[in-house]
């Protein structure tokens, strides 16, 4: 089978590479490119542990092909981060220990941002609501959507420092 | 803040500095920012990509495995089926929280004569890649002979029913029988006269109850790379709860010994128990040896629930007798518990905490472990526990409702305490049964009313349930060397699952009066850490905790005497106080563990401490509480979980969050298990609901904030008083959610899960909406 | 999962070549939710994908109140349900799309997917038979339309022909005083299939119920129209016991089976309850815009 030549903008840097069209983008991201930082759950698409922004919208990566990732934009768990800097919902989940294993939380951290980039504001429900797509075993959910809705109060803050500034 | 902590007078008066904080775990930036690597994520040069061929049938037996053709494929580099294995004496031995048969773990990685449950292993492949592989699998050709399956307890109790193993006999039946049988072991506690003490008493409530197989439902399919190296030794690479289980168990699998093997935990996704026992390791090493490359396998999804051990789904009959005060006078009790294919279910356990949390003189409680066509289960979050409390804790609430008592206060007037002899014999050690009462009857949910629901189809209910979970002790060892800045690294080999490694880090820098940033915690492998057994049973912050409690005494020594030798006094002048050695004569500065760190070598070499526990003395038992608030619509069946807190006593909580996240995770688990998760089989045995899509587990939106309330009545056996907290919170959430749901609607479930269809059924077979509409708090 | 052929085409005609040239194993790919599902588990014969993601044409939403709604095929579920046109004029077609699965399923399924995959528990199927909905294909003939009633043949099998595609759905535009609604049962709050699915669509003029249409899913082998329901509905003032009643003849139309989502008893007994439900609801939406 002929591989298929793919460039994307993935974690905010142009890359190519070669894969097979029935790669999914998930396949893509952890076994051509080594970004382990997606989890594979289920591979139908009910537990989000693979949820990634394509074109800044989140999606789950094993609903993906990969091919079909080209020309588009992809971020995940690895690009979340500045450098060193954290972004505030990283800070977040570890303040309000709102990781026990860690599988789901790459998952979890990708579908917060799309959450909080499209709803700076959200009442526990909505959290709750947006991210019913993401299964976690451990939590219980409760640290996660205090963390997320600590996370956005202080994006919130930041945005209005700036804003006043 | 959704915690308080209820400190018991009798509590030791301790000042504790790093005891009792929240740090950031020491691996949740890596955590957080996809670095860490889980068993899937590693990837090692050459790699071949292994997968499993599984039986479409529930039971058969093999008549011939032809792997020519997958052999032949090209990328394929190695194929193995049970022929390649070697022979294994069938035996019992003890490991982690139950026993294991290596002949029964050996044909469940690779059955050999039969196959006994759909999913149940034939085969195995290594190629270039995981498509590969799956292409091979469609290559290989089994001849099967089907037989019928049997797939519910009472069917496989019967005379007529099919037998899974014919040389099974009842262990534990008097008079021994010889007959082929479906019943693994028989466990009876019998004591008192229990026609008397029924006679005796003024009510009698006899009930049976069903629950379905269930399943831990951890996020991260079980996964395995091994590789094997020319002069045979075998590297594996896991997420799992053991490494020297995986370790243990490969060496009696594969005939191989110990010392070829090493283990390395990877980051674990969950375990919950199932990860406690091996499936892929045995392959992977197999197929390592076989090609030369190493082996990296992963489950799918659909693999994980039909081929990983579930735990039991059961039968179980309670009759218990009260007097009017509300004091039980007597319980007879028959539990009938699924093995899956081979025995081992954890009935023992279920018979034990069925009535553990109580005082009861006279009682016959009677188990069963039962084989059947369906996986062989594996530990859940204290296994057998939930099904036996589900059953007795809707019985006594039953009685509660009868004789009119607030049902916290009918569970006072019975409660276990210290000296209290458990249904098995031993007596309860200091227990913190009573207090886990107060607590919660002084909780804000208590004390909150229950509002009437506005929408004329929805009726009200709130329910509470205790729960007892044993607590493991077993061995851990610990390592800590003292570093020249004065910082330490601690080395365990308890796999992290919940934040264990800083746990751990807490006590090594409590006791060594540096901060919990300084201590530097790592999870080593099977060659460089000494035996330590599973991360389970709640035993990681207690028993792994002691050891390093432990090694800190023996750094601590070590220190004085070099600071003895420094200073050229005698030892015994020496005390290790505030993190620093201080000399009693005074004539000498306080010397830190930073300012003596870099004059270890020059008198006597490298400090490290180290300790090995055997733990089983200082275990701690826990009890928990859940108060749960339901809405149910009676025209759906659909019950909604309004509120929910969880009340548990910790012993001792070394960092309050990390147990807030076991108590309100056990709780989440249990509530599913409450309302929708159950395995559906079809009539031949397949698995219906093999995704996450139709195993339905809560999602974000299915649950509230759940109250984590700690309570402390320290552990007596444990210095800090730590008592192990990972499992208990899954014990009650069952049945309390099954008497809200009867609190509501006047009617009692008596299975699980308390799914839309089966509540409908019963809310119709009663006759209608016994309520009138409104809210029934508990009195 | 096997090897597989991918393209993207740019126009209607491009993939309707493609599909003529891929044969039996050509398929489009819209969302991928359903099919690549199906690809992993072996379910799918599909053997060449054709993308329509990247035709400009099925990209598409228009929506007003004298042409009706025009959704390509294209458009996630996400932007149909997000869209404030869509949820003024087809409030129960807008929460029927937002009712299938996770945020991260929305921003790809499409309604002509969830249609064409041809579950009869489809969400959205139900609101486009209550709202008359019509599909518009494509294929090596030329442009058809069908309704969708006519389209939906048996439990996974749609009426689409060798190599047609489906490019949009059109509904008409509702007059004063019609307001249509949907809702499901599931066990959980969310990422279930629907075990049973009702949608009503009804016009509401000086108190009298003029028109009316009930859709139900997932209790068939599609989803159904509930002809004798709507016929209890019209004429009336759609009084509690009018309710009843069509609930009562919605339940009698149901035709559902037992498999391990439920029960056919509990799908029939709920069906009622929701009919009563989702009519009440559309009544009053109804009455609000007379």
């Amino acid at each position: 089978m002929a591989k298929t030549h793919l460039t994307l903008i993935l974690n905010g840097e142009a890359t190519e590479l070669l894969c097979e069209p029935r790669q999914t983008l998930l396949e893509v991201l952890r076994d051509d490119l080594d970004l382990t930082g997606t989890k594979e759950g289920c591979a139908t698409g009910d537990c989000g542990a693979c949820s990634v922004l394509l074109d800044g919208r989140v999606v789950c990566s094993c609903l993906v092909l990969g091919v079909e990732a080209e020309g588009r934009s992809v971020t995940t768990v690895e690009g979340l981060a500045d450098g060193e800097r954290l972004h505030p919902l990283q800070t977040a989940f570890l303040e309000h220990a709102a990781l026990q294993c860690g599988i789901c939380t790459p998952g979890f951290l990708v579908a917060a941002k799309a959450l909080l980039e499209r709803n700076p504001d959200p009442t526990e429900q909505q959290v709750r609501y947006e991210l019913a797509g993401n299964l976690c075993r451990c939590t219980g959910y409760d640290k996660i959507v205090r963390a997320v809705l600590a996370a956005a109060a202080t994006m919130r803050g930041t945005a209005g420092e700036r804003g006043a500034a | 803040m959704s915690a308080a902590k209820t400190s018991n007078p009798a509590a030791t008066e301790r000042r504790f500095k790093v005891v009792g904080t929240r740090p950031v775990r020491h691996d949740g930036i890596d955590k957080v920012t996809g670095r860490a690597r889980y068993g899937a994520d590693v990837n090692l040069p050459g790699m071949l990509h292994g997968k499993v061929l599984r039986s479409p049938h529930a039971h058969a037996r093999i008549l011939g495995i032809d792997t020519s053709r997958a052999a032949a494929l090209p990328g394929v580099k190695a194929v193995v089926t049970g022929a390649d294995m070697p022979p294994v004496k069938s035996r019992t031995e003890q490991s982690g929280e139950g026993t294991t048969n290596p002949r029964h773990l050996s044909d469940n990685i690779l059955a050999k004569e039969k196959v006994l449950y759909t999913g149940h292993a034939v085969a195995a492949v290594a190629a270039t890649s995981a498509h590969l592989a799956e292409e091979a699998l469609g290559l290989i050709e089994v001849c099967y002979e089907v037989l019928p399956p049997v797939l519910d307890v009472r069917a496989a109790m019967r005379d007529e029913a099919p037998v899974l193993h014919p040389d099974l006999r009842t262990h534990g039946l008097e008079p021994k029988s010889d007959r082929p049988t479906n019943v693994a072991s028989v466990v009876r506690f019998e004591r008192g006269d229990l026609a008397a003490a029924f006679a005796s008493a003024d009510v009698v409530v006899e009930r049976t109850f069903d629950t379905a197989m269930v399943h831990q439902g951890y996020i991260e399919p079980q996964n395995a790379v091994a590789k094997v190296d020319a002069d045979g030794q075998a590297t594996v690479w896991v997420s799992t709860q053991g490494p020297f289980e995986v370790r243990h168990f490969c060496s009696e699998i594969l005939a191989m010994p110990l010392s070829r093997i090493k283990v390395v935990p990877a980051e674990i996704g969950g375990g919950f128990g199932g990860k406690t026992t091996i499936y892929l390791e045995p392959l992977a090493i197999l197929l390592a040896r076989q090609s030369g490359r190493p082996v990296k396998m992963v489950m799918s999804r659909a693999e994980v629930l039909r081929a990983t051990g579930p735990t039991s789904g059961s039968h179980i009959r309670v009759k218990l007798g009260a007097k009017r005060d509300g004091r039980i006078v007597a319980a007879d009790a028959t539990l009938l518990y699924e093995a899956g294919a081979f025995p081992g279910s954890p009935v023992w356990a279920g018979a034990m905490c069925l009535l553990a949390p109580y005082d009861v003189e006279t009682l016959r409680i009677v188990g069963h472990d039962v084989v059947v066509n369906r996986p062989k289960t594996a530990a859940y979050r204290a296994p057998g526990a939930s099904n036996a409390s589900f059953a007795a804790e809707s019985v006594i609430d039953e009685i509660a409702t009868k004789l009119g008592i607030d049902p916290i206060e009918l569970r006072r007037r019975n409660g276990a305490r210290e000296g209290t002899p458990t249904p098995a014999g031993p007596r309860h050690k200091r227990i913190g049964m009573l207090e886990v009462l107060d607590a919660a009857q002084a909780s804000p949910h208590w004390a909150a009313p229950l509002e009437a629901p506005s929408d004329p189809a929805k009726r009200r209910g709130r329910g509470f349930a205790v729960g007892f979970w044993f607590n493991a002790g077993l061995q851990s060892s610990a390592t800590i060397g003292i570093n020249a800045d004065g910082t330490a690294s601690l080395v365990t080999g308890s796999p992290d699952i919940g934040g264990t490694r800083t746990s751990c880090a807490m006590i090594a820098a409590e006791e060594l009066g540096i901060p919990v940033e300084h201590v530097r915690p790592s999870v080593a492998d099977t060659d460089s850490v000494g035996h330590t057994d599973v991360t389970g049973g709640s035993r990681v912050t207690m028993a792994t905790g002691l050891a390093v409690y432990e090694a800190a005494q023996d750094v601590k020594r070590q220190l004085r005497e070099r600071a003895a030798a420094l200073w050229k006094v005698p030892v015994e002048e020496v005390s290790f106080t505030d993190g620093a050695l201080v000399a009693s004569s005074g004539e000498h500065a306080p010397l830190t563990l930073a300012a003596l760190g870099t004059k270890l070598s020059r008198t006597g070499g490298p400090v490290v401490g180290r300790a090995t526990v055997n733990a089983q003395k200082a275990t701690g038992a826990a009890i928990a509480g859940t108060l749960v608030d339901v809405e149910v619509d009676v025209e759906t069946g659909k019950v909604d979980v309004l509120r929910c807190t969880v009340i548990q006593d910790a012993g001792r909580a070394i960092h309050p969050a990390y147990v807030e996240g076991q108590m309100q995770g056990g709780t989440a688990q249990g509530l599913g298990w409450a309302l929708n998760e159950e395995y559906v089989y079809d009539a031949e045995g397949k698995l219906l609901n093999a995704g996450f899509l139709d195993y339905r587990m809560p999602i974000a939106l299915d649950l509230p904030m759940i109250d984590a309330i700690i309570v402390e009545v320290p552990n007596p056996g444990h210095p800090y008083g730590v008592r192990g907290v990972g499992e208990v919170s899954i014990v009650p959430p069952p049945g309390a959610v099954a008497s809200a749901v009867a609190a509501a609607t006047g009617v009692r479930p008596s299975a699980l899960p308390i799914s839309p269809p089966r509540l409908l059924a019963a809310l119709q077979a009663s006759g209608g909406h016994a309520r009138s509409g409104g809210a029934t708090a508990a009195r | 999962m096997h090897e597989i052929r991918y393209s993207a085409p740019r126009s209607v005609a491009e993939a309707v070549a493609l599909l003529a040239d891929g044969g039996d194993g050509a398929r489009v790919l819209g969302g991928g939710t359903d099919l690549l599902i199906q690809l992993r588990a072996g379910a799918s014969s599909a053997r060449h994908l054709v993308d329509v993601k990247h035709i400009p044409e099925l990209d598409v939403i228009t929506c007003d109140d004298s042409e009706g709604l025009r959704l390509g095929a294209a458009v996630p579920c996400e932007r149909l349900a997000g869209d404030a046109r869509v949820r003024a004029l087809f409030p129960g077609l807008a929460e029927s799309a937002a009712l299938i699965g996770s945020t991260q399923i929305q921003n790809r399924a499409t309604v002509a997917g969830n249609l064409c995959n041809g579950s009869p528990a489809a969400d959205t199927t139900p609101s486009l038979l209550a709202l008359g909905a019509t599909c518009v294909l494509a294929g090596p003939a030329g442009r058809r339309e069908l309704a969708v009633a006519d389209f939906l043949v048996g439990p996974g099998r749609t009426a689409l022909g060798p190599g047609e595609l489906l490019v949009e759905l059109r509904i008409p535009a509702p007059g004063p005083g019609a307001a249509d609604c949907y809702q499901r049962f599931i066990p959980r709050r969310e990422m279930d299939i629907a075990v049973v699915g009702v949608a009503a669509a009804l016009t509401v003029l000086d108190g009298r119920c003029t028109a009316a249409r009930v859709a139900l899913g997932a209790v068939g082998p599609t989803a159904l129209l509930a002809h004798d329901a709507a016929r209890v509905l019209v004429g009336s003032s759609l009084d509690d016991a009018t309710l009843e009643r069509a609930a009562a003849a919605a339940t009698a139309t149901a035709r559902p089976i037992d498999d391990m989502r439920a029960p056919a008893d509990y799908r029939r007994a709920v069906t009622g309850v929701l009919t009563r439900r989702v009519v009440a609801e559309a009544a009053r939406r109804a009455r609000g815009k007379g």
